[in-house]
């Protein structure tokens, strides 16, 4: 059915959404609290950027990290004076490339639940004597909740199906940087129908699966404040 | 607790060009009752009551409530909202949606030291009805029954003052009437002084102990509700609604005719018993409204007429009110009545300050 390269290729494509998913939805929570409640001047200008990665070609998202992640980029030079040599295919550049493609998928959802969320129950929240960080806690995130359900399973999907910006940086190294998406390449490019059909199948199906399930968990209608 | 009085003085300024807006207002404000911040929209409630609760914060401001400072820019004093022991009530109820009605109602409790509480959850939710509600989520609430929730949560933290604004707007007149005699027991049983916003004057008339008018962002004035409506020279005794409100007690209650018999402290009105009304006590406290166009003015008392409620008064002010007609103030030994005659009768009776006159009052509204 499935052999060995491609068994490694479904564990590494795992393994790297789940970390890229769950560091970008940490990061991504303060992030999507400033974009959706500042005030600052820089706000529009934060919120494109972190937008860009879904108009830009993942080969040129890709050809920019792979420059600044490589031995003369600034990011190289940081590692490898750090000793870690650079990070170019590796999996530790594979999950920066992920955590940047993979950004407004998940922060996108956050600020759109934070704005809906909206004043009112943070200030409902301070007159019932919960201080910022207690209503952030228990009223802005529980009430954002559906919007980290879409984040997660949105930066998930997409961190499983990219291609183009692993290929720039992570090229196909087996076990190492070869996920999924690149191992149904190299079995079509080897003519290896079965097995491309094997993986292609298998992510159309998941992925219509993960919609499914998201479309059941999300309330068709936004429930009164 | 000590009736200790509100302090309010706030500067808040917001927008630019034609849609700056300025709130400045030096209020002191009884500590016990109900207080009605009345005036059209815009005229800067909303923006007084959130500055007090620290929602806004006012520049420079002052907000001291009975021993406790809220704000004092001069000492460098500014405690933010959820440091300050009040209870705020919105417009629309804002229920945390993520949370049961028991969840919503323990929200505030859990965050008062037990040592500050002073009202029983359990009182709070006996005294709005809403036991039966608990375990319902918050989406499967009527309007009225949400703000009857949300006056409860804002109780359970025992708050040293209660905001509401505008609690009642969002809601239809059955709801209205619905949740009113709520706001009555509230201040029967806690006697917790409550800041009320409002546009209505049919809900100040019936709740207010005290109130403010409001014009612009200014105070124009401020006093005991009684008092500011019947005031002439305020916009309040103009217009179709104007009347006054009297305070008084119930003295007998006439089976036979279906009549209550209210004495108050210039004599006695007598007012219809509608059907289906809550069984009245004599002595019970009633709060009554009579319009000035329901009062009618004679120089001696009619004794064939089917006017029941005849007093004796003296004209305290006259006033024209629009082309054809004038506004009287009478003094009843004390309380005030408005009447509305037309300016050909006060020719007539030659009406003039200090004169006695007999009011004729041919309706009183019970408003409890």
């Amino acid at each position: 059915m499935l052999d060995a390269t491609s068994l490694a290729a479904i564990r590494l494509s795992i393994e790297l959404s789940v970390v890229t998913t769950l560091s970008l939805l940490v990061l991504g929570t303060p992030l999507a609290w400033w974009l959706a409640r500042g005030r600052s001047r820089w706000r529009l200008p934060i919120r494109s950027l972190v937008a860009l990665p879904l108009v830009l070609p993942p080969s040129v998202l890709g050809f920019y990290l792979l420059v600044t992640l490589g031995a003369n980029g600034p990011i190289g030079q940081i590692t490898q004076s750090l000793g870690w040599g650079t990070l170019a295919f590796t999996f530790w550049g594979l999950l920066i490339g992920s955590l940047v493609y993979s950004l407004p998928f998940v922060v996108q959802p956050l600020i759109n639940a934070f704005e809906a969320v909206g004043e009112r129950p943070l200030e409902a929240a301070a007159t019932l004597r919960a201080g910022p960080l207690d209503a952030f806690w228990h009223v802005a995130l529980p009430l954002a909740r559906p919007g980290y359900l879409t984040g997660a399973v949105m930066g998930f999907a997409h961190t499983l199906g990219e291609f183009g910006v692993v290929l720039m940086i992570g090229g196909n190294i087996p076990g190492q940087t070869r996920v999924i998406s690149v191992q149904i390449y190299d079995h079509v490019e080897a003519l290896e129908y079965t097995q491309a059909h094997w993986l292609a199948g298998g992510m159309l199906v998941f992925s219509f699966g993960v919609l499914l399930t998201l479309h059941w968990l999300q309330p068709p209608t936004r429930r009164r404040a | 607790m000590n009736a200790a009085a509100l302090q309010v003085r706030a500067r808040v300024a917001f927008g630019s060009g034609s849609d700056a807006f300025t709130l400045d207002v030096d209020l002191p404000l009884p500590g016990a009752g109900i207080t009605a911040l009345f005036g059209p929209s815009g005229c800067g409630k909303t923006t007084l009551l959130r500055a007090v609760a620290g929602l806004v914060r006012p520049q420079p401001g002052r907000v001291v409530v009975g021993d406790q400072m809220w704000q004092d820019d001069a000492a460098g004093v500014w405690l933010p909202t959820h440091r300050r022991a009040l209870g705020y009530v919105f417009q629309e109820a804002s229920l945390f949606a993520h949370l049961s009605v028991q969840g919503n109602l323990d929200f505030g409790l859990k965050r008062v030291p037990a040592a500050e509480r002073r009202i029983a959850l359990d009182q709070a939710i006996e005294l709005l009805g809403i036991g039966h509600l608990l375990a319902r989520r918050t989406s499967q609430l009527s309007g009225g029954e949400r703000q009857r929730v949300a006056i409860a949560r804002a109780l359970a933290t025992s708050p040293r003052l209660l905001l509401m604004d505008e609690p009642l707007a969002a809601l239809d007149a059955a709801r209205k009437a619905e949740l009113l005699p709520y706001f009555e027991r509230l201040q029967r049983e806690l006697r917790i002084p409550l800041l009320y916003v409002s546009h209505s004057l049919d809900e100040v008339a019936r709740l207010a102990t005290h109130m403010v008018l409001l014009d612009a962002g200014r105070v124009r004035a401020s006093g005991a509700t009684g008092e500011l409506l019947t005031r002439l020279d305020l916009p309040l005794a103009h217009g179709d609604h104007a009347g006054a409100v009297i305070d008084g007690a119930l003295a007998a209650i006439d089976q036979r005719w279906n009549l209550l018999e209210v004495r108050f402290a210039g004599g006695v009105l007598h007012c219809v018993q509608a059907a289906g009304s809550p069984p009245r006590q004599v002595g019970e406290r009633l709060r009554l409204r009579v319009l000035a166009r329901d009062v009618s003015l004679a120089l001696a008392p009619a004794s064939d007429t089917s006017i029941l409620n005849v007093l004796p008064a003296t004209v305290h002010s006259l006033t024209d009110d629009g082309p054809a007609q004038t506004l009287v103030a009478l003094d009843l030994a004390g309380s005030t009545l408005l009447a509305r005659v037309t300016r050909k009768s006060a020719a007539a009776l030659r009406l003039s300050a200090g004169q006695r006159v007999f009011a004729q009052v041919k309706g009183v509204a019970l408003l409890d």
